[in-house]
Formats: structure tokens, C-alpha cells, sequence
């Protein structure tokens, strides 16, 4: 057991794969003598060298371009785009060419890709450095959208992406790079497609993801504490594929469905999940299902204006008091 | 452009192969064309009819191990890797005997067996998959060389210029041709570019050599693929190439070209490279008879090729419910 930061779960994770699977190499902007924009891969390029640790021209096409290329003739490769926003550049690759190639092909080809991808808002970078695109890279069928909320899942869910078949949107919550928290030794290994019980409750089931997760959980424990609302907190943890099971099993005993996501209102994850749990679970309802996501537009820069578009602690509360209290 | 009339280095087999491969792509696209018409080949196709020496010389020199990345215009660059025209031709048609079940079409032609890494429908794409494949031989130290084939029009989108920059910079072992056909869709790519040879003139600024060659002879076009084939495997780096040719065929589907000008097309119907290889070969003293033996066994094989694919049944539903993930299955949830 050790304390890590998020941060340096991105090293610890690569270099688990790394040292594990010489086909894993590692390419972006400024990762490897830098170290990356947010310093998360600092000391990689020093472990694995210049054949394995690739610094790029600004060149996303060609990056990811060199990443499917690769992935179709025996490598496992991992490609950084410095911010999520810059998919705006790469959905060609993406959406178009690794996400079809293998239904196209009729299965003849695998493509065993990940793309990191530092994601989401809360550190006033404006509109054009703090988007959370998760329900972009959800909408196109092929690409799988993992989201880890704490080191221990970064580490865990980065390789399970990594030894998955199929392309994997690795989204990293840029606001948790300096949170910390207790992680085990050893190898860790998580599953895509497995949410976890963040906080089990029996009166609301909050389903969440990314950095919202920790949120949601403030919110629970305020909720139970000065309200007496049990909430349960389900972090999905990967959208694609979607454990909706687990939300189903929760809503069954909660019968309160609330979701609390950072991207747009507008074709966010969370319609997705309303819409499953208002067929599936309907008679299991005691009330609407409710969205809690960031109102559908640009994000502001300055704090006092961001702080008040995306889901906060105070928030949640003051939503789920309001319907359930 | 110096006329080599007489190549004695070229052994026989390879010429009579580099002529075959020129009849077979012909006869092929021919047939397809006329299956269009009739209603057999569905939604689109692009013909390279005119174009065929660029992939015949580069399919004779291709090592089996080598990749080919083509784009929409691929049935030529997947028949010169050695594919079978029935399931090609079934593919066309939507025939669960096609190359890819049906699924994939006539734009998106791959065979993974023959080193033929797929075509690809979105222009420049592929310019850096190729890249990328060729990191991974270099990675592997694996003496493969990718091969990217693409249009005139190509060279103005961002991807050829990240791609060439890329593959420069890592000395990867990659050869990207240009197939100057001197179009786009229907405008003249001197109207959009802002130089006279849309990838020549570019090789400078990624430090590659200015390499222009008569896309319509293939015995030329061997020599420069074995040339640059060899550079790559020799770990020189990447190699640009412009092949100049004509497509007497419009753009695709029954497109009829309204937008070349008469003469342009007549001087080019005069350079058709299949004609004038074989008067070559003639003039080289290969047998009339043999190579007449060629076209006779190549339209042989088209028929039962064309027989082949129209027995083939559609593809059964299910199928569109497979491999959208490598589970072979299409589940999102869990
Ligand atoms: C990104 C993109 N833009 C436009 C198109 C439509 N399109 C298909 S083929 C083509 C012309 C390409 O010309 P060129 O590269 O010269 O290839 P050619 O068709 O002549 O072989 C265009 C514009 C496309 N497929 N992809
Ligand atoms: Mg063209």
C-alpha cells in the first residue's frame, strides 16, 4: 500500500504495461523528454527509451494515423492527445477508421489501440481546453470509453484497455491529476464494463462517472447526514461497454434514479442510461428519473462562472433534497 | 520523358507477369463496369482503368510480406497483391462469398492474407495507417515495407503532409505514390493547387527526393518500385513518388468525365499502357501467340470469376451483427 496521486497512477500504469508487453510503445506531444503537459509520464522515456517512448510533431492525424497502422501489424500501442478537446482533430481516425475497420473487414483486422486523453473542466482553461467528451466518443460504434475516477482504477482500467482487442477512449480527469488516495502494490487489472458501488444507499441510486464521482459521493454523505437521504453512488466506470446491470439491480431497490454528469445536457451518457432504466425498470420507479449535467453550453473560464455551470457538491444536494426530500 | 524501348534486364517471366497483371486488372474492371450497368455491382465503384501499370509494377515488385494501403480506387491494388477476382467480384455484388462477407464493399477492399491492409474511403486516411505500419516493421525489425497508394487530390489535405513530416522524421519504411491522374472527383487539380506537380514538388520540404515517373509504363514503374523498395528495406526512410496517368473512365459509377476536355482525353487513350506494353513485348520478340494465350486465359478467368460471385447468395442478416467488437460480437452493455 502506498499513497499515489492520479497523476502518478498514469506512470505506474503505463510502466506496468510496458515492462509486462514489449509491444506496448507509447507516443504524443512532448511526453517523452518532457515528460507530458501534465507531467504524468516524466521518467518513462528514461525506463523504456526512444524506440518505446515517442516524442511527436503536433501532428494528431498522423499520430493516431501511426497508432491503427501499427495496431493492425502487432503492436499494442498507446498514443497521449494532450487535451480532450483536440479530438475535434482526430475523429477522422477515430471514429471513421478505427471504430469500422474490423466490421468492415469482416474481422480481418484487430486494432488494439488506446488513446489517453486528459478530459474534462475545473481548471479555467476556457472553452476550448476543459470539454469532457465523453458523449462524442460514446456515440460511434467501435470505440469503447473508459473514465477512471481514482488511481487505483486508473492504473486498472488502463490495462484492461490495453490488453483489450478493440479501441479504448482512456479519458483522465485533468482536475483528479493531483488528488491521492491508497493504492495496493503489485500488478493491478481491472475490467471494462464493470461499474462499482462507490457507496451503497437505499433511498437514491446516483449513477456517475470521472471526476463527478467524487462529487456524488460528497453530496451522498451530506444528503445522508443532514437530510437522512440513503443514497447509493455507482460509478460506471467505463460507458462503453455500459454495466447497466448494476444500475438496474440499484434502482431496483432504490427506485430513485439520478444522474450526475460533467458533459453537455444534450445526448450526455446520462439520456442513455434514463432511457434503458424508463424501459427496462419502469415499474421498479417511485419518480422521474433526473439529470444532473452541465447546462448545454461552451464553458466559461472564469471560476466564479465555471464553478457554477458544472454539477457541484451543492448542486446534487440541493437537486435530489428538492425531488426526494 | 526518355522512352526505354528495349529492357533485356527484365527476365521473360517477369514481363509476361507484368503484362498478365495489366490484363487481368483491365478485363476485371471491364466486367465490373459492364455489372454496374446491369444492376449486379450496387452502390459505387472506382475504376483504374488506364492507371493499371502502377499497381501491376508494384505488385510484380512487392515482397508477399509487404503491406498495401489503398484508397476507394483499390480493386486494382487488391487483385495485383495475388486476391482472387471471384470473392472481389462478390464483394461488389453484396455476396456473402465476397472478400469481406458484403460488409465492406466496393471502397473498402482488404485482404490481410495477401498483405492488402484495406482501402480506404475518406481521402488521406490512410496515408498515415501506412505510417504507422511501417513504425511497427521498423519496431519489429521485421523487413516489411508498407506502400500507400493515393490520388493527386490527396496531396492537399492535411494528412499527407502530417504523414510524409512523420514518416521523414523516423526514417520509416514507407513508399507513398501518388497516382496523378490530373483530377479530383470532376476539377482539374491545377485549378487547386498551388504548384505544377501536387506531390513532387512537396517531396523538398520533408527532405525526400523529387521523384516524377511515366505512370503509364510499367516496366518503369517496376524499376522504381524495386527501387524504392529497396531503400526502405536498406532503412533509408520514406519515399515519394508521383506516377503520372489517366483514368479513361470517369471518377466513379457512370460518371462520363463531361469536364476533360476531348483532346486531353484522345492524347492519353493513345498512351493506354496495356497496348503499348504489349507492342513492346512484340517489338522484344515475345511470341504473338503467348501473349494472345494471356488475354484468352485472363477473360477465361473473368467469366468464371463473374459466374462465381452471382451464385454466391446475399449475405445472411446475422451478419450484420458481427465483429463490431473482437468478442465477433456487437454487445454494448454488460
Ligand atoms: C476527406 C474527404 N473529402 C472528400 C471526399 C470525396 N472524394 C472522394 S474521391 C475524391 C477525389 C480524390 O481525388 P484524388 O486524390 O486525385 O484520387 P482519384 O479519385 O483521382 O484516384 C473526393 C473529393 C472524401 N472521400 N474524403
Ligand atoms: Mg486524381
Amino acid at each position: 500500500m502506498a499513497e499515489l496521486s492520479y497523476r502518478e497512477a498514469v506512470y505506474r500504469a503505463l510502466a506496468q504495461e510496458m515492462e509486462r508487453d514489449e509491444r506496448v510503445v507509447f507516443l504524443g506531444e512532448d511526453v517523452a523528454k518532457a515528460g507530458g503537459v501534465f507531467k504524468a509520464t516524466s521518467g518513462l522515456l528514461d525506463r523504456f527509451g526512444p524506440g518505446r517512448v515517442i516524442d511527436t510533431p503536433i501532428s494528431e492525424q498522423a499520430i493516431l494515423g501511426a497508432l491503427m497502422g501499427a495496431a493492425m501489424t502487432g503492436l499494442r500501442p498507446v498514443a497521449e492527445i494532450m487535451y480532450s478537446d483536440f479530438f475535434g482533430v482526430c475523429w477522422d481516425i477515430v471514429a471513421n477508421q478505427m471504430a469500422k475497420t474490423r466490421y468492415m473487414t469482416n474481422g480481418q483486422v484487430t486494432i488494439p489501440v488506446v488513446i489517453r486523453s486528459g478530459n474534462g473542466g475545473g481548471l479555467r482553461f476556457g472553452a476550448q481546453h476543459s470539454q469532457s467528451i465523453e458523449n462524442w466518443a460514446m456515440a460511434v460504434p467501435g470505440l469503447k470509453v473508459a473514465l477512471p475516477s481514482t488511481p487505483h482504477d486508473l492504473i486498472g482500467l488502463f490495462a484492461a484497455a490495453v490488453r483489450d482487442d478493440d479501441p479504448v477512449i482512456f479519458l483522465e480527469s485533468k482536475s483528479l491529476y493531483a488528488t491521492k488516495d491508497e493504492v495496493a502494490d503489485g500488478e493491478i487489472v481491472e475490467s471494462l464494463g464493470r461499474a462499482r458501488l462507490v457507496r451503497s444507499g437505499t433511498d437514491v441510486t446516483i449513477v456517475t462517472i470521472g471526476a463527478m464521482v467524487h462529487r456524488s459521493r460528497e453530496a451522498a454523505d451530506r444528503l445522508a447526514q443532514e437530510f437522512g437521504i440513503d443514497c447509493a453512488v455507482i460509478d460506471l466506470r467505463t460507458l462503453v461497454p455500459l454495466d447497466i446491470g448494476t444500475v438496474l439491480a440499484s434502482v431496483g431497490e432504490t427506485s430513485r434514479l439520478f444522474t450526475v454528469e460533467e458533459n453537455p445536457q444534450l445526448c450526455g451518457w446520462g439520456a442513455e442510461v434514463v432511457s434503458i432504466v424508463s424501459d427496462e425498470g419502469f415499474y421498479t420507479l417511485d419518480g422521474p428519473p433526473v439529470r444532473i449535467t452541465t447546462p448545454h453550453i461552451p464553458l466559461p473560464a472564469a471560476a466564479e462562472l465555471e464553478d457554477q455551470v458544472i454539477p457541484s457538491v451543492d448542486r446534487i444536494v440541493e437537486v435530489i433534497m428538492k425531488r426526494v426530500g | 520523358m526518355a522512352q526505354v524501348m528495349f529492357d533485356p534486364s527484365l527476365q521473360q517471366d517477369v514481363r509476361l507477369r507484368l503484362f498478365e497483371r495489366m490484363v487481368i486488372l483491365r478485363r476485371f474492371e471491364k466486367r465490373v463496369y459492364d455489372l454496374f450497368l446491369e444492376g449486379f455491382v450496387k452502390g459505387t465503384s472506382h475504376l483504374s482503368i488506364g492507371q493499371e501499370a502502377i499497381a501491376a509494377g508494384f505488385g510484380e515488385a512487392m515482397q508477399a510480406s509487404d503491406w498495401t494501403f489503398a484508397t476507394y480506387r483499390g480493386h486494382a491494388h487488391t487483385l495485383s497483391r495475388g486476391v482472387e477476382m471471384a470473392p472481389v467480384m462478390a464483394e461488389l455484388m453484396g455476396r456473402v462469398g465476397g472478400l469481406m462477407g458484403g460488409k465492406g464493399g466496393s471502397m473498402h477492399l482488404t485482404s490481410v492474407d495477401h498483405g492488402m491492409m484495406g482501402s480506404y474511403a475518406i481521402v488521406g486516411a490512410h496515408l498515415p495507417i501506412a505510417v504507422g505500419a511501417a513504425l511497427s516493421a521498423k519496431y519489429r525489425k521485421s523487413n516489411q515495407v508498407a506502400v500507400c497508394f493515393f490520388g493527386d487530390g490527396t496531396t492537399n489535405i492535411g494528412a499527407f503532409h502530417e504523414a510524409l513530416n512523420f514518416a521523414a522524421v523516423y526514417d520509416l519504411p514507407v513508399v507513398f505514390v501518388c497516382e496523378n491522374n490530373l483530377y479530383m472527383e470532376y476539377t482539374s487539380i491545377h485549378d487547386v493547387t498551388a504548384v505544377e506537380h501536387p506531390a513532387a514538388d512537396r517531396a523538398a520540404s520533408y527532405g525526400l527526393e523529387r521523384i516524377i515517373v511515366d505512370g503509364n509504363d510499367v516496366s518503369e514503374m517496376y524499376r522504381v518500385a524495386q527501387e524504392r523498395l529497396q531503400w526502405a528495406r536498406a532503412g533509408q526512410g520514406p519515399s515519394l513518388i508521383e506516377a503520372m496517368t489517366y483514368r479513361h473512365n470517369g471518377h466513379s459509377r457512370a460518371d462520363p468525365g463531361k469536364y476533360r476536355p476531348d483532346t486531353e482525353v484522345a492524347a492519353w487513350m493513345q498512351r493506354d499502357p496495356i497496348p503499348a506494353y504489349r507492342r513492346r513485348l512484340e517489338l522484344e520478340g515475345v511470341a504473338v501467340a503467348l501473349l494472345d494465350e494471356i488475354e484468352e486465359r485472363v477473360a477465361v478467368a473473368v467469366d468464371e470469376a463473374t459466374e462465381v460471385a452471382k451464385a454466391s447468395p446475399p449475405p445472411p442478416a446475422d451478419l450484420a451483427w458481427r465483429d463490431v467488437w473482437s468478442d465477433g460480437g456487437w454487445q454494448w452493455r454488460s
